[in-house]
């Protein structure tokens, strides 16, 4: 469906990324935001609310991160699309309740604008470090969606597209910011509401009668109904059965489970979402996301001066990873260079993925700053050699 | 948890008078025998029929634990959630829907141990919801550990040689919260209980209501109490009755006086009431406050 | 590829931020530029030597921050003893000449202007920042003082933009004034195209 106009403040801005991703849950339809204030996101929920009491919305400043989380998976069972906002210490105190998320699937959307770790690190400057934590964060195994954006105008478009992905999947999506993009000003396009896309919660037609909330009929997304409509239903962070009943076997922990973990699994390919540049004979190529993706464009123009044939792969869904393409390109390039500010984080994935048939060259950055652009240059001349 | 198994039985079972609030395709229950959540369960299920309140719109929350395990038990829209995160999960699913009648239902580990900083300060905001907290003095469904209202100097599995830690006084940390409604009874006051739960159905703000109940299996063997039965028997001998009173009078010391009553009844304007009120009165008529029946955004026709 | 990068310093409560996003706001909407805005976080924020970087494009903007800024506006003492030196030897310094005494470089443009007297004779002091950028127009002919102009518009509260177009244009009047008359004029024209010619290419 086409998006409310209460919520879509159509045309030119110049904007934050932290401003441009709460516009972008404020046009995907969102009007619940639990959060507990923390640099470098609390720009995101300030702007939220402002103009959240113009639209119906709520946004509440809870006690900690473990209240907004669990606030958001509360709201996100009455229909009204919700979100919480923060940077590394919250979201590892969200973890808990993304897990509640994941495991009840409800859908909402987690934004984590990054910044240098661990413990409390460097709060007002880049980090890319919370990339694995997005993943395995939570104890127990799932599976869920990240997102990254590399300017402010993605952070906008790209926060709808969270909201749609969690809705389609029934999953927490993380939205996984940095401090830079956060809090970089650059032109934002905010096209007109009937020009947005956004995923209604689709609920069931069933009789309440007929519903159990966890009944996939050899499906992998169960329908969503919502408190209040008269179900009478049960949910639970507990391994539970098709009627979303506690059932401690290993039995059911196996369909449970791994439906968590196929859901995302078999629907790799429609969520999978980067982009591919002159990869086509490459000698080299880089795969970077995030801010990263811009600086090291710099050190690919570089490198190609220099004569070397540079591919790229931008992510821009970071979980599910592209593990086809990665697979299918191993095989062609001498290596990959993977920029990123860590010590090391998306390479293993990509290191995984080429299964020893190229070469993963990190090109490591502890955080506080950006890549020099001509440290990406060398280690891509370094691998072309 | 003896298992009900003849037919004869299944026909009793779905005969009980609050059989339709149950989901007897889940019993048997988990509880042991005498423990004192069933009745407290039975006691909210009866305030429920009682008080006429639309069953569509009520939830019922719950953390971990024991008394975790009533969500399970109820057959409304019910939430098992994380531990001590029921009154935040809480929070979002009533303001998320404004219109649900939100019941946290769980015990004293849960609200007042882990999730001790939900309670104070959902509290603190007036949070229209109904907080059951059901107080066997011992985290039961872990084996017996020390709670923060263990009394001094009862014995837990991890207060081997007897509880030196002063336990909450939990009416009077809720009451100086601001919760609109403060009671405590034993799962022995099964009337008055009824009573205080059909009366704080109807309340509005954050309603809190404390009740102490047996734990034969861990509290009362640790501790050498004999049974649920001598349990019962104890707050029938020691419970007493005192409304009103103020609840800085109202600790609980070792197999000593329980206070019981109705503490607080008062008006407060809860947080939805205070958020529309004040946006109401600085945004005029550009604001629009949340709908009652939630913030869902549908297709067009 | 031309890049121009523009470092603003000043202290707390004089517009810096603000100042960063009208000219930010003028490339990128109001022109057809790329720009990018980053502002300086975290305690010195909030002290005395506030900052906001642009780096300024006519393609996208890969590198958000800036090394040496080809333009450096400053409007305290303490902005320019900490972000003197960054800039490039023959950057253009724009200074609240008040509260600013510069150690100029050999052949460095620089133009000062009285700012926070032009805004207190306009009659708030709180509009000293708009006065520099109208000043800063002038002087740099980076952007059209239409873009410049219709940015301050948008971007100042509701209801005081004709005090704030009113600082904008006397800024850009005294620029005409003190620079733009005679030998001056050619030189203005000489350090636009210069700041153009050299700025760093991506």
């Amino acid at each position: 469906m086409k998006a409310d106009p209460a919520g879509v403040l159509t045309g030119a801005h110049y904007l934050d990324g932290d401003f441009a991703c709460g516009e972008g849950a404020m046009a995907a339809g969102c009007r619940f935001v639990a959060g507990y204030p923390i640099t470098p996101s609390t720009e995101v929920v300030e702007r939220i609310s402002r103009r959240f009491p113009m639209m119906g919305g709520i946004f509440i400043q809870m006690e900690d991160e473990l209240a907004s989380m669990a606030a958001v998976v509360g709201a996100s069972w009455t229909g009204t699309k919700s979100m919480t906002v923060t940077s590394g210490p919250g979201f590892s105190l969200m973890m808990e309740n993304i897990g509640l998320g994941a495991m009840m699937e409800a859908p909402c959307v987690v934004v984590n604008v990054q910044r240098g770790g661990p413990s409390t690190g460097l709060p007002t400057m880049v980090g890319q470090a919370d990339i694995m934590q997005a993943r395995w964060g939570s104890h127990g195994d799932y599976e869920l969606i990240a997102l990254s954006p590399q300017s402010p105008q993605e952070a906008f478009d790209l926060t709808i597209d969270a909201f749609n992905l969690s809705e389609i999947y029934r999953v927490p999506v993380m939205f996984m910011m940095d401090e830079c993009v956060g809090h970089m000003t650059e032109k934002v396009v905010i096209p007109p509401a009937e020009e947005i896309e956004v995923v209604p919660r689709k609920l069931s037609k069933l009789k309440p009668e007929e519903y159990w909330p966890y009944s996939v009929n050899g499906g992998d997304i169960p329908e969503m109904v919502r408190a209040g409509d008269g179900y009478r239903f049960h949910t639970t962070g507990l391994t539970h059965d098709h009627r979303g009943y506690p059932d401690m076997s290993a039995e059911c922990q196996e369909l449970c489970v791994r439906r968590l973990v196929e859901k995302i699994k078999h629907n790799a390919d429609k969520i999978v979402r980067f982009e591919e540049e002159e990869t086509d004979g490459a000698d080299v190529v880089v795969v970077t996301y995030g801010i990263t993706a811009r600086v090291a464009r710099m050190g690919i123009e570089m490198a190609r001066k220099k004569g070397v044939k540079v591919g790229v792969i931008r992510l821009i869904v970071i979980w599910p990873f592209p593990e086809k393409r990665i697979r299918e390109l191993a095989g062609m390039v001498k290596a990959f260079v993977v920029p990123e500010i860590n010590y090391g984080q998306i390479v293993l994935e990509v290191e995984r993925c080429a299964a020893g048939k190229a070469a993963a060259v990190p090109v490591s950055h502890g955080g506080g700053g950006v890549h020099d652009p001509n440290d990406v240059c060398q280690a891509i001349l370094g691998a072309a050699k | 948890m003896s298992k009900i198994t003849t037919d004869e039985t299944e026909i009793l079972a779905q005969q009980h008078p609050i059989a339709p609030y149950l989901r007897m395709d889940r019993m048997p229950h988990i509880w042991c025998p005498t423990c004192g959540i069933g009745t407290v369960v039975k006691c909210y299920a009866t305030a429920l029929e009682q008080s006429g309140v639309d069953l569509d719109k009520v939830a019922v929350v719950s953390g971990i634990g024991c008394t975790g395990r009533v969500a399970g038990y109820m057959k409304l829209d019910a939430f098992h959630t994380t531990h001590g995160r029921a009154i935040p999960f809480a929070t979002g699913l009533k303001l998320g829907r404004p219109e649900m009648l939100v019941t946290v239902f769980s015990g004293d580990g849960d609200l007042a141990g882990i999730g001790g900083n939900h309670l104070i300060h959902t509290g603190r905001r007036n949070i229209d919801m109904l907080v059951i907290l059901v107080n066997n003095f011992i985290y039961g469904m872990t084996g017996g550990q020390n709670a923060p209202t263990t009394p001094i100097p009862a014995r837990s599995s991890t207060m081997p040689y007897g509880n030196f830690e002063p336990p909450f006084n939990l009416p009077h940390l809720v009451a100086s919260c601001g919760a609109t409604y403060v009671a405590r009874w034993t799962s022995l006051h099964i009337r008055r209980l009824t009573k205080s739960f059909n009366e704080a159905i109807h309340r509005k703000g954050f309603r809190f209501i404390e009740v102490i109940a047996p734990c034969s299996t861990l509290y009362a063997r640790l501790n050498k109490l004999g049974t649920g039965f001598h349990l019962m028997q104890f707050y029938h001998d020691h419970a007493e009755i005192h409304h009103g009173i103020d609840t800085r009078e109202v600790g609980i010391g070792y197999q000593d006086t329980i206070i019981c009553g109705k503490f607080i009844d008062e008006e407060k304007p809860t947080f939805l009431e205070l958020m529309n009120n004040h946006y109401r009165k600085v945004l005029g008529d550009k604001f629009v406050p949340m709908p009652l029946e939630g913030g869902m955004i549908r297709e067009q026709d | 590829m031309s890049r121009t990068e523009i470092r603003i310093t000043g202290f707390g409560g004089q517009g810096v931020v603000l100042s960063g996003y009208i000219i930010g706001r003028a490339c990128s909407i109001n022109s057809n530029k790329h720009a990018t805005m980053i502002q300086s976080f975290g305690p010195e924020a909030r002290g005395s030597a506030c900052s906001a970087t642009l780096a300024v494009s006519e393609t996208e903007v890969l590198y958000p921050y800036i090394a040496r800024p080809d333009i450096f506006i400053v409007m305290s003492a303490e902005g320019y003893d900490k972000f003197g030196d960054e800039l490039k030897d023959d950057g253009t310094l724009i200074y609240e000449k008040d509260l600013v005494h510069p150690t100029l470089k050999e052949g460095q443009p620089s133009f000062g202007i009285p700012s926070t007297r032009i805004a207190e004779n306009l009659g708030r002091t709180i509009i000293q920042n708009i006065v520099m950028l109208g000043f800063f127009t002038g002087v740099t002919g980076l952007i059209t003082r239409e873009a410049m102009r219709d940015a301050v518009k948008a971007s100042v509260p509701a209801g005081t933009e004709e005090l704030n177009l009113k600082a904008f244009d006397a800024g850009y009047a005294y620029y005409e004034e003190e620079y733009s008359r005679g030998k001056q004029s050619e030189e203005k024209g000489a350090v636009a195209a210069e700041t153009a010619e050299k700025s760093q290419s991506e």
